[in-house]
């Protein structure tokens, strides 16, 4: 019984940076704004998550330190595409360049040094509930920060107002406008949210699933995220099965590897990406229901005329 | 002004200006409404209607002038503010959030204090009390436009305000939609609440409004009552000068069939597109058939098969001068004697950011293949004849423009419509498909469009002309055919059409058994 508590112990931690990221993504598309500079961000979260915690000796610093870090990061994207309205594809897609450079410069002088784990749970009582006390009371923080933030994010969305203005702006910003919301403004806070969230995500990464620092620990993480919330058509409850999927299917493929069934290492390798695609795929067939929820002005500059 | 009014208007402007670049959008306008009147603002496209509202409304700043509210001198610096003073809008092209409830777009327009179960109660008690039906928590997305219209109508009401700014409002709507509208209107006049309807459309204005001012160029060029007026000294005010009438004498017997549709059904392709359902249709050399509807009905869709950018299942459904045309794409057609006009100027009829010129080689390289090209297979573009071709549009068509050869984008709505239409024209087709052909056109061009079309078809051409514009339809049809919800009436003669009969079609009411329309999906649809 151990194995199969191990085993999804192991998901829930493949699974929550990945969830992390894609909600944050998720707000910020949901604007209207299309970031790609995910990766960028959660690597920047990453190495100075470490770094604050090695040079303060606290995890937890760390973790404020990624989150800040992240959101600060964001701001740059902000400036340059809803400020200066620049091409947003192309400025994320810079993002996660210059974030993959800075981090590497950054942590140099950390590569190799032994980090400080954010430490698990540990209820007494509850904890030692057969089964299911590990996996429910016994996780590390981050990830029940990822739940709540899911069903915060969920909720937010769907039943405030201040969701429905966000939506609002993603669907149609001149209308937005021209209803008088600040839509620049909003969009600047979705933008740092996502950043901070992408923070978080990185921290997850060097300060839980394995607390060191190596260069380009990420490892196309942000990526999959974006993936994540397309197929997802922009829901956070589709998105958290998404990366639990892949979470899945990410570690079951390393126990297959393991125990040799003759398949190409390769393929299992890829299988977490085809099963994730293929399931979201599967559910989001439903055209009516994508259209719905895809933002419709999303990537596109918004400058107001006046 | 005159001031027959001693009391204090409930919104006076004096002087007001918006200066784009070096465009005066609006020049020194003074205009005063009084309380629970129906002041009417009238002109032309482009004369700077939506550019004043916009100021009352707080969505442009005014580069000079004042506004006063009941005497006081008052800056509307933002939607929010224009709402808190007691004015309220609806816009032209909607502000709406397809992919949102009635109730949530509702909600988006008021204060943040009041839940949004409330506000679906609230929307749906008013639009009962003032005639306008609607379900909170139906999708925009799934409305019809005149629906829509009821959204943004009653979301201006929650609001209670004072003045009611309407910005061309029935140019999206039956005629029985309108008479509904002006029910709504009067009732808001009982009430005291002034009203500000924009409207190019004459008839509409003498009826309804108490006062207008006339617009031309950002300048107030009279103000009057419309009841004294006629419609051509309104027009003349508008225009400044007389717009020739359309002459349809001389449209003969029809000759051979050119396009032939027979049972032609097509599914819609988006969640927000029509299908197209039984489609028959068949045109004559000689013959002018326009196409009416209400926005949003096929159209488009309509327009897409026979252009054939959207090929059909069956290649028998489209015949072209008899020949099986479904499966053939829109050069195929073009190479086949056809031209299309499509409804959207930009990006559609013509590539904003190319020369006119450019645009001219697009849509003709093939068929004028020989004229246009040169170098054999090396495709090169034959400067000299484009270049002659386009300065033979332009002079025809009296496209006015700054260089010899700009690019699209730069010329206004109406000069590029008329050079889209000319460059088709140019060809002498013997079909021609065009949708909307002087949407947001001005009515000196229009009338010039239109005389255009009759004329091709005197010389023994196929035209279709699919159109909202009742006044166009009547002007140069020989038959009428009205589209609904992907369904086409059979085509009647314009001599013995009417416009309520018209407005019945629009509206789904096939007498036609072929159709067969039952009435529950007709109440369904309303």
């Amino acid at each position: 019984m151990d194995i199969a508590q191990n085993i999804l112990l192991t998901i829930m931690t493949a699974a929550t940076p990945l969830l992390i990221a894609a909600i944050g993504e998720l707000v910020v598309e949901r604007s209207g704004v299309l970031n790609l500079g995910v990766e960028g961000m959660m690597v920047i979260g990453a190495v100075c998550g470490f770094a604050a915690t090695l040079l303060s000796g606290s995890p937890w610093i760390g973790m404020l330190a990624a989150i800040a870090a992240g959101a600060f990061f964001s701001l740059l994207f902000g400036v340059l595409t809803l400020s200066l309205a620049a091409n947003q594809v192309a400025t994320g897609l810079s993002l996660t360049l210059l974030g993959l450079g800075l981090s590497g410069m950054i942590g140099e002088s950390f590569v190799g040094s032994a980090g400080i784990k954010l430490a698990n749970l540990d209820i007494p009582v509850l904890g030692d509930i057969p089964l299911v006390g590990r996996l429910i009371f016994g996780q590390d923080p981050i990830f029940y920060i990822s739940l709540i933030l899911t069903g915060g994010v969920a909720w937010f969305l769907f039943r405030t107002r201040a969701g429905l203005t966000l939506r609002a702006i993603g669907d149609n910003h001149a209308s937005a406008h021209a209803l008088g919301i600040n839509v620049l403004k909003i969009r600047y806070l979705a933008v740092m949210f996502g950043g901070a969230c992408a923070g978080l995500a990185g921290a997850h990464l060097s300060l839980v699933y394995t607390p060191q620092w190596v260069e380009n620990m990420t490892a196309g993480r942000g990526w999959i995220a974006l993936a994540l919330v397309v197929f997802a058509s922009w829901r956070p409850w589709r998105v958290l099965g998404g990366a639990y999927l892949f979470g899945a299917v990410s570690i079951g493929q390393l126990h297959a590897q393991a125990l040799g069934f003759g398949i190409p290492s390769q393929f299992l390798s890829a299988l977490p990406y085809v099963a994730t695609i293929v399931v979201l795929v599967i559910i989001s067939r439903d055209r009516r229901l994508t259209l719905m929820n895809t933002p419709a002005s999303l990537g596109q500059p918004f400058v107001p005329d006046r | 002004m005159d001031t027959n009014h001693t009391e204090i208007p409930l919104l006076e402007t004096r002087g007001l200006t918006k200066i784009f670049g070096s465009l005066r959008a609006c020049d020194g306008i003074d205009l005063a409404i009084a309380p629970g009147e129906v002041h009417a603002l009238l002109g032309e496209n482009g004369a700077g209607k939506s550019t004043l509202v916009k100021m009352l409304f707080g969505v442009l700043e005014p580069s000079a002038g004042e506004i006063l509210w009941k005497g006081a001198p008052v800056k509307i610096g933002s939607p929010g503010e224009a709402r808190a003073t007691g004015v309220g809008m609806v816009f032209q092209h909607f502000s709406l959030f397809e992919a949102l409830t009635v109730a949530e777009n509702i909600a988006l327009a008021l204060d943040g204090k009041v839940p949004i179960e409330r506000i679906s109660d609230e929307a749906r008690r008013l639009s009962v009390e003032y005639g306008l039906p609607l379900d909170p928590s139906a999708h925009v997305a799934d409305l019809s436009v005149g629906e829509r219209q009821r959204i943004e109508i009653v979301r201006a009401l929650l609001q209670n305000p004072e003045l009611i700014i309407l910005d061309e409002p029935t140019s999206v709507l039956t005629p029985q939609e309108a008479d509904k509208l002006f029910e709504t209107l009067a009732k808001l006049k009982a009430e005291g609440r002034s009203v500000l309807y924009i409207s190019h459309r004459l008839e509409e204005v003498q009826r309804i409004c108490d006062r207008a001012t006339v617009l031309r160029h950002g300048k107030v060029t009279g103000a009057c009552d419309p009841r004294n007026e006629t419609p051509s000294s309104l027009a003349r005010m508008m225009v400044g000068g007389e717009v020739p009438e359309i002459s349809g004498a001389g449209l003969g017997e029809p000759g051979e069939v050119l396009i032939e549709v027979h049972r032609l059904s097509a599914p819609a392709r988006t969640p927000f597109a029509v299908a197209l359902t039984d489609v028959d249709l068949t045109v004559r050399a000689g013959e002018v058939i326009a196409i009416a509807g209400v926005a949003g009905n096929g159209q488009s869709e309509l327009f897409d098969v026979l252009s054939g950018e959207v090929t059909v299942a069956h290649a028998d459904s489209i015949r072209i001068a008899g020949v099986a045309a479904g499966r053939l794409g829109i050069t195929a057609r073009r190479l086949m004697g056809c031209s299309f006009v499509p409804e959207e100027r930009h990006g559609h009829a013509a590539v904003p950011t190319m020369s006119l010129s450019g645009n001219l080689v697009l849509s003709r390289y093939a068929s004028d293949r020989k004229t246009f090209i040169t170098g054999g297979w090396l495709g090169l573009i034959n400067t000299g004849p484009v270049a002659t071709a386009t300065k033979r549009i332009s002079s025809a068509m009296d496209v006015r423009k700054s260089l010899v050869d700009p690019p699209a984008g730069s010329l206004s709505g109406g000069n590029l419509q008329k050079f889209i239409v000319g460059r088709e024209l140019d060809r002498q087709p013997r079909v021609l498909v065009v949708n909307q052909p002087t949407w947001g056109v001005d009515a000196g061009a229009a009338s010039r469009i239109r005389q255009a079309l009759v004329d091709l078809a005197k010389s023994g051409s196929a035209v279709i002309v699919i159109s909202q514009d009742l006044d166009e339809v009547f002007e140069i049809a020989s038959s009428i055919s009205v589209i609904n919800e992907g369904r086409l009436s059979k085509p009647e003669p314009a001599a013995t059409m009417t416009r309520e009969r018209i407005g019945l079609l629009m509206g789904g009411f096939h007498d036609g058994a072929g159709h067969g329309v039952d009435p529950a999906e007709v109440a369904h649809a309303h």
